[in-house]
Order: C-alpha cells, then structure tokens, then sequence
C-alpha cells in the first residue's frame, strides 16, 4: 500500500475540513438567517460541486491560478511557488469542491433551530455572536458533525479536482485515490485491492459512527 | 410630568397590514396592562415591539424618558439593550440547559457566586427547588411556566412582557395561577405588559386594558372605565360581557356568595374561595325584567332587583335595557317582548336574575 499517500490524504481532508469550518460556519448561519432577496444566487454558488463535473470545476480552477491570471501572479508574488500542482493548490481546490458538504448541513440544522429559542437569548441580553455560541450550536451539533464527516469523507475520496489542480506529485499531491488509479492502471491490483478495501472499510465505520450518533434526531435517514 | 412609558408605534406588514401599538402606562412600579383582543388583533405583535424584536415603521417608544425606539430617526434599541423580561408564549426555554442554567442564561456578566445567589433566590421565589437539575422536557407545563418566568426575571428588569402566560396550561391550572401570579408581580414591583385573550384573565390581572382589533387599539384605559363605558359597539363586542361592576363579597353561607355592587346586593353561587373584591360579570341574555316592583312570585331566580330603566336601544331582533338597579344594569331581550311590556325610559321596573348566571372574577 502506497502509506505516503494514506498520510497526505488524511492530512489534506483534515485541513480542508477546518479550513471549511472556519468558513462554513459564518457562511452558513447568513444563509440560514440572512433575508436579503439575492440570497439564492449564494445558495446556487455554493450547490455548483454538487454538479458540476469536477474536471470542469478542476479546469477552472487551473485556469484562475494559472501564472496568467491576478490571483495567480499574486500567489507567486507573496509565497514563491504557483499554486497548480501544489499541496496549497490541492487544499485550495479541496475546500471549493467539499463547500456543499459543509454549509447544506450547517445551514439546514441552524435554520431549524426555533426561532423563537434565539429571540429569547437576545430578550435576555446576549449579543448574536454568544447566542449563536450558547444556543445555536449547541443545538445544531447532529448538523456540525455530519458537514464535517461528509466534507472529510468527500475529500478523501476526490478524484478529478485532484487531477486537474494537483496532478500526481508522490508526498505532495499524489492522493490516496489517484494511487489506486496508478496501480490499476500498471496492473499492480493487490495493492490496489487492499488500498480500496482501507477505503471502503475507513468511509463505512465513520458513517455508522454518526448514525449512531444522531439515531435520536428526528429524521435519522438523511445526513443532509 | 410625562408617563413611564409612552408607546405609539406602527409595525406595517405585506398586503396593507398595519399593526399599531399605541398605550401608556402612567408610573414606573407594580401595575398590569392588559393588551387584550381577539387572535389576529396584533397583541402579540404590539408586545414584540416593545421587546424590540420587532422594528417600529412609524411612531416611538420611550421607557423613563429614554427613547428606545424612534422611526424618524431611525432609532432602534436592540432587544439585548432594553432591559426587558419577555415570557414568550412558547416559554422557549432553552432546551439542552437545566433549570438552573436556563434561569442564569441572563446572568453571564456576574460573577459565579453572584450567579449562583441569584438562581437560588429565584428557585426560591417560583417554587421550583429540587429541580435545577432537570431539563425542561422533564417539566410539567406549570414546572415550564414559571421557570420560563423566573429566567424572565432574573436581570431584575425594567418592563416585564407576558404573551398569554398561562394559555399552555390546563383550565385548573390557570385558574390557580392567576391569583399567584399576580400576587408575585405585586412583589416584584416592575410594570407589566400582558397579552390575554382570556376575559377571566385580563379582569383578574389587569389594572388597565388596552383594546385591539384587527390591529389597531380601539379603546384603552382604567380596566373598570373600559367595561363600564366601551366608546363602541365594537368594543362592546370584544369584551363580551354586557354588565361588569366591581363588588365585595359581604357573606358565604350555604353555597350563596352575598356580594354588594354599587348600593345594591345580590346573590351569587359560591365559587370557592374567592379575595373579597371580585369583577362581577353578567350577561344581558341573563337578565330578565318585570313590570313594577311587585311581592316576589315563586320562582328559582335569587336575585330581584328593584331597578329604573336609563336606557333603550334596538340591536337587530333584540333590544338593549339600560338599567340602574343601584349598579348599572344591561338587559337583552327580544324586541316583541319589550313591546308587549310598554318598557320607556324612566320607568321603574324589576330585574331578575338568576344566582347561577352571575360570574365572579376575584380581583384585589
């Protein structure tokens, strides 16, 4: 089994899923709270990897942080490297492609919190930011888990995004997927075999572990 | 010297809706002030913008002579910045925190022994020892009530906000609670707004009323001021009850209540226990009137009352006696009926009136 690329896979889903925390979390709670009229032009942004071909979004993305473009130049400028083919590049793209996997759930568990649980904070003298600390997550837990197991599970098992932005560097962007496709592809199938049998196995026992969890929630069947 | 509270605000809603929230209360201290109406009248509405939960379109309040919100200049006091206890009708208590972390939610800029006093004071106070541990799904309806009073008023507020306080419960509950609860506001001495769509409720806890429907507030006033003299029919219909005067229980005795209303006495089925000062509330449909004053017939009715008639007006098929029998008096009856009588202004009469028919909200 290729275990450099097991590590970096795991290290790359950990961070994209705190990295998609740190954003999912207040992008989230504006979705689930915010009345603005154009409010379903950001929901329809953030649903696009969902459908997207990710060899397009891949493609996009290769373009916008290619040396030709600003933000591409501006990468280079400030860290000395470009960002395609990069671990950075990697997160990056990592973080746009799990983003529905993230906010759908944070936002679906925030907006059910009652409404009226939240007024009752903010009677009771507390700013939005502490009632969301005190009151909202507390009680969105079942929704925090399940965006950030999806996102990590997501981000383990991507495929075509890696491809695109990342290419098949070994220690810095070969991931634990495309080591299975090159294996396969040299016909080398035992260890492609027992990489995807570790998959398969990892992905089962942490979606058991959250159903488990949320088995008291009311609609158990649907993590989103 | 202005009011405590001055509140004359519009909250305006799609499709031409306004709701208008436009009272007084005169002193800073202990009274209630009932928003009282039909569902849909926009009570509720009122009280949110007193909460600041809702933001006024037009108009201002000011609470103690500080604005807290003005549409013209676009002043709006956050509801974390208002001082106010709300109790939703909902309760909304927080339902991941126990009694006692549900009554200290407030209280997170004390310090922690500062924090734990006061629970335990209110504990006290609401009658709920032995239950900080619990959550509020382990409560009863009456356990929720009052813990869900008790975090409303563990800042020590300024104003007090109830939306219908006691609508979850069970009639007997109500019942039971409307007397403590509005012995506990006395204690508290803090000025209290309370929705209500409970007649019963609003005579036994209010002190003023504030008539509203269909969003605006048709009449407002000294609560006995309003059902003595509605400015119209409307409100007439709202409050419901044709005749209600303020008495004092004088006797019970063999389950009869003797109650002395203005200078007259009447009979009425004792209710239990009941304070010495109650609402007497009657029906026009309940009062009957008989030519003259004559000896009494054999009859079940307990109560007849010499009487003078002030008043006649038609409403539809019946028509409406204005009666003084020492107390104003109204009378519905059908209008052959009163033709059959020859019933004129100024004639003396009597009324009768059943003992069953009379019904005693007690009132401090």
């Amino acid at each position: 089994m290729d275990w450099q690329a097991i590590r970096l896979s795991l290290w790359l889903a950990s961070l994209t899923t705190a990295a998609l925390l740190l954003v999912g979390l207040p992008l989230a709670y504006w979705l689930a709270f915010s009345r603005r009229r154009w409010k379903f032009l950001v929901e329809a942004v953030v649903a696009m990897p969902l459908v997207l071909p990710p060899t397009v979004l891949g493609f996009y993305l290769l373009m916008a942080m290619g040396p030709r473009s600003p933000f591409g130049r501006a990468f280079e400028g400030l860290f000395g490297h470009t960002l395609p083919f990069s671990f950075e590049g990697l997160l990056l793209a990592s973080v746009l492609y799990s983003l529905p996997f993230m906010i759908q759930p944070l936002a679906a568990a925030f907006a059910s919190v009652d409404k009226g649980l939240i007024e009752a904070s903010w009677c009771l003298g507390e700013s939005r930011l502490r009632t969301f600390r005190r009151v909202i997550a507390p009680l969105s837990w079942a929704g925090i888990l399940t965006g950030v197991v999806l996102s990590f599970a997501h981000t383990l098992g991507e495929f075509g995004v890696v491809l695109m932005v990342g290419g098949n560097l070994p220690g810095r962007t070969r991931t634990v997927s495309i080591a299975i496709y090159d294996q396969v592809q040299a016909m080398d199938y035992a260890p492609a075999a027992r990489t995807a049998a570790l998959l398969l196995i990892v992905s089962f026992l942490v979606l058991t572990f959250t159903y488990a969890l949320r088995r008291h929630q009311r609609k158990p069947w649907t993590l989103i | 010297m202005d009011a405590h509270l001055i509140c004359d605000a519009e909250r305006h809603f799609a499709g031409d809706l306004t709701i208008e929230a436009r009272f007084e209360i005169p002193q800073p201290g202990f009274s209630v002030t009932v928003l009282f109406g039909p569902s849909g009248s926009g009570k509720t509405t009122a009280l949110r913008l007193l909460a600041g939960l809702e933001r006024a379109d037009r108009g201002s309040i000011r609470v103690g002579g500080t604005p807290w919100s003005d549409a013209a200049r676009s002043l709006h006091r956050p509801p974390q910045a208002r001082d106010v206890g709300f109790l939703p009708q909902a309760y909304n208590l927080f339902p991941h925190l126990s009694v006692a972390a549900n009554l200290g939610y407030g209280l997170a800029s004390q310090s922690a022994p500062e924090r734990t006093a006061r629970i335990g004071e209110l504990l006290q106070l609401l009658d709920l020892k032995g239950l900080e541990d619990r959550h509020p799904g382990e409560l009863s309806g009456g356990q929720q009530q009052r813990v869900a009073l008790g975090r409303a008023l563990a800042r020590k507020p300024r104003l007090l906000l109830l939306d219908e306080p006691l609508s979850a419960l069970d009639r007997p509950s109500q019942l039971r609670l409307r007397k403590e609860l509005r012995e506990l506001l006395r204690a508290l001495d803090i000025p209290t707004v309370l929705v209500t769509h409970d007649r019963g409720e609003a005579l036994q806890l209010g002190d003023r009323l504030v008539v509203m429907d269909q969003g605006r507030v048709c009449q407002s006033g000294d609560i006995q001021q309003v059902f003595d003299r509605p400015t119209d029919p409307a409100v007439a219909a709202i409050l419901g009850v044709e005749t209600v005067v303020r008495g004092q229980i004088e006797s019970i005795a063999g389950g009869m209540a003797t109650i002395s209303v203005g200078s007259a006495r009447i009979l009425a089925a004792d209710p239990g226990s009941l304070g010495w000062q109650v609402f007497v509330c009657i029906r026009g449909e309940d009062v009957a009137v008989e030519r003259g004053g004559g000896p009494a017939t054999e009859s079940t009715a307990r109560n007849r009352l010499p009487a003078r008639i002030t008043g006649l007006s038609t409403e539809g098929s019946l028509t409406r006696i204005s009666l003084d029998c020492g107390f104003p008096l109204e009378s519905l009856v059908t209008r052959q009926a009163c033709q059959d009588l020859g019933l004129a202004e100024g004639d003396a009469v009597c009324a009768i009136l059943k003992a069953a028919a009379v019904h005693l909200i007690p009132h401090d």
